[in-house]
């Protein structure tokens, strides 16, 4: 899992409540056998015209103008900002992989649905909560200011505006934070007793030779 | 230290790191992989960057999705193809050896871990597949494993794991003829249920199962899962040495000793303790034939359909009404009464040369009955479908009318094409009676090979044991 420290990223502002995971990445890139590649199909529903397939060049499908990510000005982003209960719907894992692999790293929202939120964690993606007003305040200022940047430092747990005008704090529970921080997933977790694991292995190499031809 | 049990051995000698509440870091010897759980955990790695731990603890093969006609003609469904591919090229990229779909060791990953000898005494053994509990049959401690833990394995060469508790099998006796290994396994698992091994790893030990070959001894662990307990195991004898000696990954020479001398080891002390203790007396022992659809539904072979209306018990009514509406039974109608439609000789329970060998005698001269529209056997492993025809056992299944398939689990899952119609009845050595398991609307009777032999010849079930 890739570390988050500090990030600072273009915001694109998703003016909707309730987003579900099935508007996320729709059922039908689902029978994929991959963790990636979900990134063409992120809010499929609502960026293309026509009605997506799985292994389909997206590249040559009609997009809708009026989807926000396919505004000119919102290429690149990397923050999504949204409105409450984010994620809610299907438990499926691949509504984080699609939004990771469209590129983005955190999402600001005054609420998460849960299973999202947890979902997130595992794969290096940081859900923000932030109240109402301040998730506001953040909208208004992302659609009045082409090429408005967030400054996400995780360690501080704060969110400052590129210019320096503003910060908000968030809160996140310490051991999560000290999973992103370092990068750890399970596997992150595990690798922490890299040496043990060696140590054991050399004896066992010793002793039992034959494991290991 | 006090007498251990076989599984606290297994256990202690893999813990390289344990927490405070007891979750420990198990070390994995061996780890074997099939197409359909890795492709994401493969995926996983790349992402983030990782190798395999230790590349030669794995080893790989294709068995789901493979077809059992002429493979030359390649994998029609692109979903399936996918996924076979995808194996061969992660294979590939991180240097896993493979067994692919045209590579004559290739088979169910089960049959083919204990016939190359990747299996052997002493390990931990995973794979992402609850049937893994087979491995248990060499004193392994040996279990299933989902998608993020072989990603998690294939990274760290370890896994998270709470121990279970110890539970004793004990059958006593000695088996009577056209009764088997699998006979063995339905009685326990209709004695204690689908859910009675839930939380605890199953020994299996005693006269009875010191007397079956590696085969047999396979077939129970293999559906320890089946009886609710992740692992089933069996300790290490002369059976299973005389088994794994010169077995490509076995060790050799003065090695072998040294091996054999450890091996030795692996067995429950005198006096350890168990928290459950089963015992069956094999020689009591009938074939058995599950009339359901949950593996612990299961009778002899001279008893009846159930009558849902003698249980007291209106949840189990109810289930058993629901059975055997889905099955298209009548209740107390006797077993020799329900004529098949199809029959499978195959999967990780039964489809070892030794099954063959037994299924064979049973057909031998004969013809399958006119109502079977079809019969087929599925070796395990391309190795045991050689040893096979070496021995003519091909040509007697093939006289008889049976369909003589390339390996793979086939109608085992019917994740190919080999899968029941609806409404179609089908005796299968495999492991699972689920609805819809065999193919929607199949109905699905678990019996051993000799017995799935027979009723393809007599066109329903008969009593194996009365076989001329
Ligand atoms: S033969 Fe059946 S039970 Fe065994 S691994 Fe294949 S699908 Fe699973």
């Amino acid at each position: 899992m890739e570390k988050f420290t500090v990030h600072r990223g273009l915001v694109a502002p998703l003016d909707r409540a309730n987003v579900d995971t099935d508007a996320i990445i729709p059922k039908q890139f689902l029978k994929s056998i991959k963790r990636t590649g979900f990134g063409p199909n992120l809010f499929d529903g609502w960026r293309y015209l026509d009605v997506g397939q799985p292994d389909q060049d997206n590249s040559k499908r009609p997009l809708n103008p009026d989807f926000v990510l396919n505004q000119p000005r919102y290429q690149g982003a990397s923050i999504l900002l949204a409105r409450e209960n984010f994620g809610c719907g299907s438990s499926r894992e691949h509504a984080p992989w699609a939004l990771l692999d469209y590129g983005f790293r955190a999402i600001i929202a005054p609420s998460f649905a849960e299973i999202f939120y947890n979902n997130s964690f595992k794969n290096g993606l940081l859900p923000i909560v932030l109240d109402e007003a301040q998730v506001d305040e953040l909208f208004k200022d992302t659609f009045a200011t082409p090429g408005f940047e967030l400054v996400i430092d995780l360690e501080a747990q704060s969110i400052s505006y590129a210019d320096g005008s503003k910060r908000f704090a968030f809160d996140i529970d310490p051991f999560r934070k000290y999973c992103l921080l370092n990068g750890l997933d399970d596997i992150g977790l595990t690798l922490r007793h890299a040496d043990k694991i060696k140590a054991f292995e050399e004896r066992r190499r010793q002793e039992q030779p034959w494991l290991f031809a | 230290m006090g007498p251990q049990t076989l599984y606290d051995k297994l256990w202690a000698s893999h813990a390289v790191h344990v927490e405070d509440d007891g979750t420990t870091l198990l070390y994995i010897d061996r780890h074997f992989l099939h197409e359909v759980t890795s492709p994401q955990a493969f995926e996983g790695l790349r992402l983030a960057k990782r190798k395999p731990w230790r590349v030669d603890a794995n080893l790989a093969t294709a068995d789901h999705n493979v077809p059992t006609t002429d493979r030359s003609l390649g994998i029609s469904d692109p979903v399936s193809r996918t996924q076979v591919e995808t194996l061969d090229r992660n294979c590939a990229e991180f240097g896993i050896v493979q067994f692919g779909m045209s590579d004559p060791r290739q088979g169910i990953v089960h049959v083919i871990g204990p016939e190359q000898g990747a299996t052997l005494p002493g390990m931990t053994v995973v794979c992402g597949d609850s049937h893994t509990s087979t491995h248990g049959a060499f004193a392994c401690l040996a279990h299933g494993i989902g998608t993020s833990e072989v990603e998690h394995v294939l990274a760290t060469q370890c896994l998270l794991a709470k121990k279970s508790k110890n539970m004793l099998v004990w059958f006593d006796g000695k088996l009577p003829r056209g009764v088997t290994a699998k006979d063995m396994i339905l009685a326990l698992i209709g004695e204690i249920g689908t859910a009675g091994g839930t939380g605890y790893a199953i020994e299996y030990a005693g006269p009875a199962v010191r007397a079956l070959s590696m085969a047999g001894r396979m077939t129970l662990c293999n559906m320890a899962i089946e009886a609710g307990a992740r692992s089933g195991m069996v300790a290490a004898d002369e059976t299973t040495f005389e088994y794994l000696k010169g077995r490509p990954y076995a060790p050799r020479g003065e090695m072998w000793d040294r091996a054999v001398a450890y091996w030795r080891t692996l067995h429950s002390d005198e006096g350890a303790h168990f928290d459950r203790v089963v015992r069956i007396d094999v020689s009591q022992l009938k074939p058995q034939v599950t009339w359901g659809t949950s593996p612990e539904m299961v009778t002899t072979i001279d008893g009846r359909v159930p009558d849902p209306k003698q249980e007291q018990d209106p949840v189990k009514r109810a289930g058993i009404e629901r059975a055997l509406e889905y099955m298209g039974l009548e209740p107390n109608v006797p077993i020799t009464d329900i004529r098949i439609d199809k029959v499978f000789i195959g999967s990780c329970t039964n489809s070892r040369i030794e099954d063959l060998r037994a299924a064979a005698e049973v057909v031998r001269g004969k013809r399958v009955a006119s109502n079977v529209k079809l019969a087929m056997v599925v070796p395990g492993s391309g190795l045991v479908k050689a040893q096979a025809e070496q021995e003519g056992l091909d040509k007697i299944f093939k006289d008889a009318g049976f369909e003589w398939r390339e390996p793979g689990c086939s109608m085992c899952l019917g994740m190919n094409p080999d899968q029941l119609e609806p409404g179609e009845r089908c005796a299968s050595t495999s492991n699972r009676n689920f609805e819809g398991r065999q193919g929607p609307g199949g109905r699905t009777h678990l019996v051993s090979p000799e017995m799935a032999a027979a009723a393809a010849i007599a066109g329903h079930f008969v009593d194996v044991r009365h076989w001329q």
